[in-house]
């Protein structure tokens, strides 16, 4: 294959942050029209390759090519002049513009002194005709969803005539619906030219969508392969290196006593004027994994926070190991044995600002084993935080003293889930602990919440995945619009059954005290 | 009823050419505290272009030169503020509180040396500075307006038509919003903030010089500007960081501003209320109306936050 069928080339790049070799001699090559993947863990450097790409980076060696010829990428300029483009994770959009106006933002076409609109909406509207990307483009971008948001970057990389897309995690943000059609825009803009770079570390999208794959594992270069000689497991044992265990290894299990029981718990909803959590009761127990399974939507997060203490129930009771705990507060609570890994780790989970081992000691920094007299005892603190990232594989530039921030979401994660699960809970409330994680961190932690299990731990997962509610739990409530209207097993059941109560269209009366 | 009218024409223009500063520093994302403080730095630059070339130049030429120092040197005085804020990403608020509790100080020693120069130098100068100021007033009608009213209209508009109908505008209001999307379509955002302070400062500093000079002819320089920097940040919030609203804004609290004036001299003394009271009225307003609308307020969403290009 001559050098002339790549139309960009990335040879060789290695790029050095301090503490980290982010990028260690990789080389990828990206055919014109073709639309290749780009797979690896959380932290693999998958970003830090494509920042490179656009300029946001220089690389500490390597060399970029483009149609053969040797170029330089140095500021975002550089790379629009070469015609890349990139959807970034986190949208680049000024929220309070209106579409045009951020399509327009730094090329802005001009009469004389002023702004001159007209010739740049009519392009906008052909292009969106063209490619099929349906939005409007005198909407303000805070009044449109996130999947116009999303088309609206996609229509600013082809109202620069970009010829090179790089989309980063592109479907971590949208709902399946919006996926799908996502699919097909990329597939289309293939069709008509376009060369896509496609980071992700979703098999199932790069099997559907990608033409080649190329694999990194923590910086290194493992391989490119064609999608059509490949399979799902072949992929996942180049991206951590090991064969993966899609079914989550676990023994039936052996409940014991009760430890939460909820009665009549009802929530008010922010949103809207009716209840989101409806007259919920139930019982879980010591040795038992229970799932909330449910629609995004249906009053989980409203029970959780409810549950943790994030906000106030206006009726109903809760009992914690026999006590009742329904008008503690949230460290009352925490104290007593109750761990939650949340739903939003930027808001609830980690205080970004703060470095990796102050993020550690959140809960407990006022034992006697990390304060003397009111002052924090640092080398306690150390040491603390440099077990649980031994232990729980949270990789990060500086160790202990990496800023939450700056890590990547997955080792953000794992240290929500060191934090917690170290704490020793009696039950582990764990909202959707996988979202946006790879396979490996996945079965990682899907692991780690069976062996509390196994510890004789209660664990109550509220999970919209239903592969996970499948393999993970020993018993499953579905939710549905606040209330409770089923309970089934994962051996008796099937994902259809379980999606027809999720949908709402089947419903059992459920008994307030349930059991078994 | 006319002299109403006459102050609150007098105060509106100064407060709307003032909140317009702070507003093109906010949208630009960086919060300007300072604007007092540039306003008195301003105000002297002007008075002391009256006080050396009064007499010497056409009253023309002296009225285009005192208007353009005061602006000029706002301007320089701001780049201080950017310095600290943009270059050093230093906390905005306390750069700009320094920047204030320094102008009135410098104020003070500057025309303290400058009479001191003039009256021999026995060291005992006053910190205050005559001047005329009949150039800048004209009569049409039964009121007497300044040329600043004309000059702020003229700026309102061309501060509007910069802002959303030029690609300056959209630049610049895209750097005080979201300055990451700014820099990764290749917008130098530290370039723009820089400018945006600067017009900040040269609306400022011009802002003093027009409340010193139409009302009174002998100014004490230890008073600073009396807090109307402060009120006019109050009439860019109220305002809602928009030009016309400002304007509007700024008509309210001078009504305000203008009832202590007048209150002696009309039918308003029957009440024998204290003077301080209405001089604490456009304080006491602008209180109440930012505790009742800062809830909806629509501030540049990264005003405030230094760009570092290397954060996530």
């Amino acid at each position: 294959m001559g050098n002339n069928d790549y139309i960009i080339e990335m040879l060789n790049i290695t790029k050095e942050f301090p503490g980290i070799k982010a990028n260690d001699n990789v080389t990828l090559q990206l055919k014109k029209g073709e639309i290749h993947a780009l797979l690896g863990e959380n932290g693999a450097g998958k970003s830090t390759l494509m920042s490179i790409l656009f300029g946001l980076y220089q690389p500490t060696s390597g060399m970029i090519k483009k149609n053969g010829k040797e170029v330089k990428i140095n500021n975002p300029n550089d790379a629009n002049a070469l015609n890349i483009g990139m959807v970034h994770q986190h949208f680049k959009l000024v929220e309070c513009f209106s579409v045009l106006d951020n399509i327009i933002l730094g090329i802005e076409p001009t009469k004389g002194l002023f702004l001159s609109k007209k010739g740049a909406r009519d392009k906008v509207v052909a292009l969106s005709d063209k490619y099929g990307l349906k939005v409007d483009p005198d909407a303000i971008i805070s009044d449109i969803t996130v999947g116009m948001q999303q088309r609206t970057e996609i229509l600013k990389m082809l109202y620069r005539d970009n010829e090179i897309l790089i989309f980063d995690e592109p479907t971590a943000v949208l709902t399946p619906q919006e996926i799908e059609e996502l699919m097909k825009i990329m597939k289309n803009l293939a069709k008509e030219g376009k060369s896509i770079l496609f980071i992700t570390h979703k098999l199932n999208e790069i099997m559907e969508t990608a033409d080649r794959c190329t694999i990194l594992r923590k910086g290194k270069y493992i391989g490119t392969v064609d999608i059509k000689d490949t399979t799902k497991e072949e992929l996942s044992k180049m991206m951590v290196g090991r064969n993966v265990n899609f079914k989550v290894d676990k023994q039936p299990a052996k409940p014991t006593e009760t430890v939460l029981k909820i009665e009549n718990m009802t929530v008010p909803s922010k949103m809207h004027k009716n209840n989101a959590v409806k007259n919920v009761s139930f019982n879980v127990r010591r040795g038992e994994i229970v799932c909330i399974a449910g629609i995004d939507g249906n009053g989980q997060t409203e029970f959780v926070h409810a549950l943790t203490g994030l906000e106030k129930m206006t009726e109903g009771k809760i009992f914690f190991d026999g006590a009742d705990i329904t008008n503690a507060s949230i460290r009352e609570r925490s104290k007593s044995g109750i761990s939650h890994i949340p739903e939003d780790r930027h808001k609830h989970g980690l205080v970004l600002d703060y470095t990796l081992e102050q993020n550690m000691v959140l809960q407990r920094y006022w034992d006697t084993e990390f304060q003397k007299g009111g002052f924090i005892k640092q080398g306690a603190v150390r040491a603390f935080a440099e077990r649980l990232i031994d232990q729980y594989d949270v990789r990060s530039g500086q160790g202990p003293i990496t800023i939450a921030r700056s890590m990547s979401g997955g080792n953000q994660q794992k240290a929500i889930i060191a934090r917690e699960i170290d704490k020793n809970p009696d039950l582990l409330v764990a909202v959707q602990p996988t979202r946006g994680l790879d396979v490996g961190a996945i079965e990682y932690i899907h692991s780690q919440l069976v062996a509390q299990r196994d510890k004789g731990k209660a664990v109550l997962l509220v999970s919209l995945e239903l592969d996970e509610v499948m393999n993970v739990s020993d018993r499953i409530l579905v939710m549905y619009e606040g209330e409770i209207v089923g309970q089934l097993y994962p051996d008796k059941t099937t994902v259809e059954e379980l999606g027809l109560y999720m949908a709402g269209a089947k419903k059992d009366v459920v008994p307030a005290e349930m059991n078994s | 009823m006319f002299l109403l009218l006459k102050y609150t024409l007098l105060y509106a223009v100064v407060l709307m050419l003032v909140a317009l500063g702070g507003m093109f520093s906010e949208r630009s994302g960086v919060i300007n505290i300072a604007l007092e403080g540039i306003m008195a730095i301003g105000g002297l630059a002007g008075i002391l272009v009256l006080s050396i070339f009064g007499g010497t130049l056409s009253p023309s030429s002296l009225v285009v030169l005192s208007i353009l120092a005061s602006a000029l040197a706002g301007m320089i005085y701001s780049l201080l503020l950017g310095f600290s804020a943009i270059t050093l990403k230093a906390d905005q608020t306390i750069g700009g509180t320094a920047l204030n509790m320094l102008a009135t100080a410098a104020a003070v020693v500057i025309v303290k040396a400058y009479n001191n120069a003039a009256g021999g130098g026995n060291g005992s100068a006053s910190s205050k500075l005559s001047y005329s100021n009949n150039a800048f007033i004209f009569t049409a009608g039964p009121l007497t307006y300044n040329i600043f009213l004309i000059i702020g209209i003229v700026l309102l508009i061309v501060s509007y038509v910069f802002l959303y109908k030029t690609k300056y505008g959209l630049r610049l209001r895209s750097c005080g919003e979201h300055p990451q999307a700014a820099d990764s379509v290749g917008i130098n955002v530290y370039k723009w903030r820089y400018a945006g302070v600067m017009i900040s400062g040269f609306l400022g500093g011009l802002g003093g010089f027009a409340y010193i000079v139409p009302s009174v002819s002998i100014w004490n320089f230890e008073v600073g500007v009396t807090g109307f920097g402060f009120l006019a940040l109050a009439v860019m919030i109220f305002g809602q960081w928009k030009p016309f609203r400002i304007a509007a804004a700024a008509v309210f609290f001078a009504i305000f501003k203008s009832l202590a004036n007048i209150a002696d001299a009309t039918a308003l003394s029957n009440l024998h209320l204290s003077q301080n009271i209405y001089n604490m009225m456009p304080f006491i307003a602008s209180m109440i109306i930012l505790a009742l609308t800062s809830k909806n307020s629509q501030a540049p969403k990264a005003e405030g936050i230094p760009y570092d290009k290397g954060a996530r």
